[in-house]
């Protein structure tokens, strides 16, 4: 029983974490019909940068701020990184075809991963713990890292923070004008540009809360940290329907939860191979996912 | 083009070939091997990465369908070609944590063993290596191939981290060696014929590398320019319309991604006969999406193009961007800032952002080599 609560209680946690990354995915989606498959990277970078913003610190603030203050760094550089990505990278092609903007986003992760294994010299570099969400709690008899409980609280709110962002602000009625039609929400005079730089400032944000999260319950970052949890948040976004948020955060459940089962197995080693075939049934399945909306195409 | 230049054109192109392997023994025969060992091993391995990237090629930039399942099938050939020619006598050896393989026999010694048993079994070995990732090409193909672009590139790249969790599993042990690496089976270097003493008197081995992989892509260029090609060719350009003039969509698609991971497979048994061993985590999506890059940078839609691309690439980050990676002092004690372990890819994949964002056609854009070296007359404004 209490191997069951542990089970499903990291599962849970896992998949909260999923749940930030996996909104990144589908916001980009949503709006630049887009793979972004530099964003597990992003999630990564934001990681490290905790790591070197923290080590940096120590030596010009007491003790007590250099938590706050490299978290408040670490957010607005990753931030900052998303949007250099997006204007660098994407912007340039964006008439192009959509398949040159996937292969841009190959590159870039390339690159991240590359710049990671250089900066860090390819060892792995420990994250800092967090005052609060390190230390240990014990529920229902299980003994577990205060971060099991923040992370679906904290999911939570910001899901509901950006649910009221999209439907109840001009910025997320240009976002969700821009992601019906395009071209038409330009003639009718929305700033695409800024519109898509929003969608990646949110998206990157999310994914470094989630990195935050995801890094107190492992113990090192290597440059390769961000693929798969990235891959896996992709295949979550997809399953609940990609373009819907609430669709994403449901699948990144799922798929937490039941990576963190098998996890526990005697499968273990199927855990990511039961992802993908997941993936593949649910697009053989209902290619919409479980909340996406249909779309027919137009000869 | 009229027949007669389309034949010289041919004979051109056969001469060139057979002049680059000329070339290739007699580099193999001047420069000492041990001495060059770089060298060489960019032939090699840009020759085996020519042949996967001419693969993928055929599947995304020949009939649009974009694809990142390759490294799982060149996993499927490399273990295949590894399953079955580990001579018998060394299984016990490689599979000693399983007490001993399943299989007991290997191809080359089925064959009679000897020179003769070496060059069939290792054939027979690669054909089947490409048997078996088409094979599952085919069975993958009947529910993926409904998809349509990036979902078609997801579910894809899923397989392929399926297929290396299935040859990592502890179960398969016996024939796949778990999560060791094979090892002991032919490789290049079998083919270099030593005299009695045991001294090396031909070395074969760069060249055995491009007959394999050149003869797999000539198959290629043939399929391309058969009418099989300009069905892909259609279905690239435009799906609807190419349905519309009565092209089985689903058998051409299906066709394409088939014979494209048949070669991946061969590929792969080439992979595993280059470096040595065969083992699945060397096989992850990086590796496919390193392919990808070499395409990008030859051009998709290139069969040259790809070829040429894989050469530069490879031989880019193992041979000439290796300094970067080594701390350097000049003369006058000047040490050159930002040069260490891991500074090559950095450049190297700056490199490729470039090519990816400002030059998207790459180096041959749709064209073949042999159109921009022939002289073409001049045509009319606006006719192409």
């Amino acid at each position: 029983m209490q191997y069951a609560i542990s089970i499903l209680l990291s599962g849970i946690s896992l998949g909260g974490q999923y749940a930030l990354i996996a909104i990144g995915y589908t916001l980009v989606y949503g709006i630049l019909r887009l793979i972004n498959f530099a964003h597990g990277d992003v999630f990564m970078v934001a990681g490290l940068l905790m790591v070197y913003l923290t080590s940096f610190l120590t030596g010009f603030l007491p003790p007590a701020a250099v938590i706050p203050v490299g978290l408040l760094l670490a957010m607005v550089l990753t931030v900052a990184l998303g949007f250099v990505i997006e204007r660098a990278a994407y912007k340039p092609l964006r008439s192009a075809p959509r398949m040159s903007v996937m292969i841009s986003a190959i590159g870039v992760s390339y690159l991240l991963q590359n710049l990671a294994t250089y900066a860090t010299g390819g060892l792995p570099q420990m994250y800092p713990e967090l005052p609060g969400l390190s230390s240990m709690v014990s529920i229902a008899g299980v003994p577990t890292k205060w971060v099991t409980v923040v992370t679906p609280v904290l999911v939570l709110i910001l899901v509901v923070a950006l649910t009221q962002l999209i439907h109840h602000t001009k910025v997320g009625m240009a976002m969700r004008a821009v992601s019906r039609d395009f071209e038409t929400a330009q003639l009718m005079g929305i700033k695409i540009n800024a519109v898509i730089s929003v969608t990646f400032v949110i998206g990157s944000f999310l994914a470094g809360v989630g990195s935050v999260l995801y890094f107190t319950n492992y113990p090192s970052i290597v440059p390769l940290s961000g693929s798969l949890p990235g891959l896996r948040a992709f295949v979550a976004a997809v399953f609940g329907g990609i373009g819907s948020i609430p669709g994403a955060v449901v699948g990144a459940f799922i798929i937490g939860i039941s990576e963190s089962v098998i996890k526990g197995s005697s499968w273990s080693i199927f855990s990511d191979a039961f992802t993908f075939a997941l993936l593949i049934i649910i697009l053989v399945v209902k290619p919409t996912g479980l909340f996406g909306e249909k779309v027919t195409d137009k000869v | 083009m009229n027949g007669q230049t389309s034949k010289k054109r041919i004979w051109y192109t056969a001469l060139a070939i057979a002049a680059l392997l000329a070339l290739t023994i007699v580099l193999e025969n001047v420069l000492d091997p041990n001495r060059n060992i770089m060298v060489f091993t960019s032939l090699k391995k840009g020759a085996v990465y020519a042949l996967v990237a001419v693969s993928m090629n055929l599947l995304n930039g020949f009939t649009g369908l974009f694809s990142l399942g390759q490294a799982g099938f060149m996993l499927l050939g490399a273990y295949t070609y590894a399953i079955l020619t580990i001579p018998a006598a060394s299984r016990d050896a490689v599979y000693y944590i399983y007490n001993g393989s399943a299989i007991n026999f290997s191809l080359p010694e089925l064959f009679g063993g000897g020179a003769v048993g070496l060059v069939l079994g290792v054939l027979a070995a690669l054909v089947l290596a490409g048997c078996v990732a088409a094979i599952v090409a085919w069975l993958i193909g009947l529910p993926v191939l409904r998809l349509k672009s990036d979902y078609l590139a997801i579910a894809t790249l899923g397989f392929g981290e399926i297929i290396r969790a299935v040859f990592q599993w502890d179960t398969l042990g016996p024939v796949t060696n778990g999560a060791n690496a094979l090892k002991n089976f032919p490789t290049f270097t079998n083919f270099n014929i030593q005299n009695a003493n045991g001294e090396t008197v031909l070395r074969l081995s760069t060249f055995v590398a491009f007959l394999l992989s050149g003869i797999c892509i000539a198959i290629v260029v043939l399929l391309i320019n058969s009418t099989y090609g300009r069905a892909f060719k259609a279905i690239r350009d435009d799906e609807v319309a190419a349905e519309a003039m009565g092209i089985n969509l689903s058998k051409h698609k299906r066709l394409s991604f088939v014979i494209s991971s048949f070669f991946a497979g061969v590929g792969g048994g080439l992979f595993a006969m280059y470096a040595n061993q065969a083992q699945a985590r060397t096989f992850t999506t990086a590796m496919t999406y390193e392919i990808l890059l070499i395409v990008v940078i030859g051009g998709i839609g290139s069969v040259s193009g790809s070829c040429l691309a894989a050469f530069l690439y490879v031989a880019a980050s193992e041979w000439w961007l290796r300094f970067l990676d080594t701390e350097t002092v000049l003369g006058n004690g000047f040490q050159v800032p930002l040069l260490r372990n891991g500074f090559r890819m950095v450049v190297f994949s700056i490199v490729i952002m470039i090519v990816v964002l400002f030059f998207r056609r790459g180096i041959m854009g749709d064209k073949e080599l042999p159109d921009l070296l022939a002289r073409r007359p001049r045509r009319k404004e606006g006719t192409e």
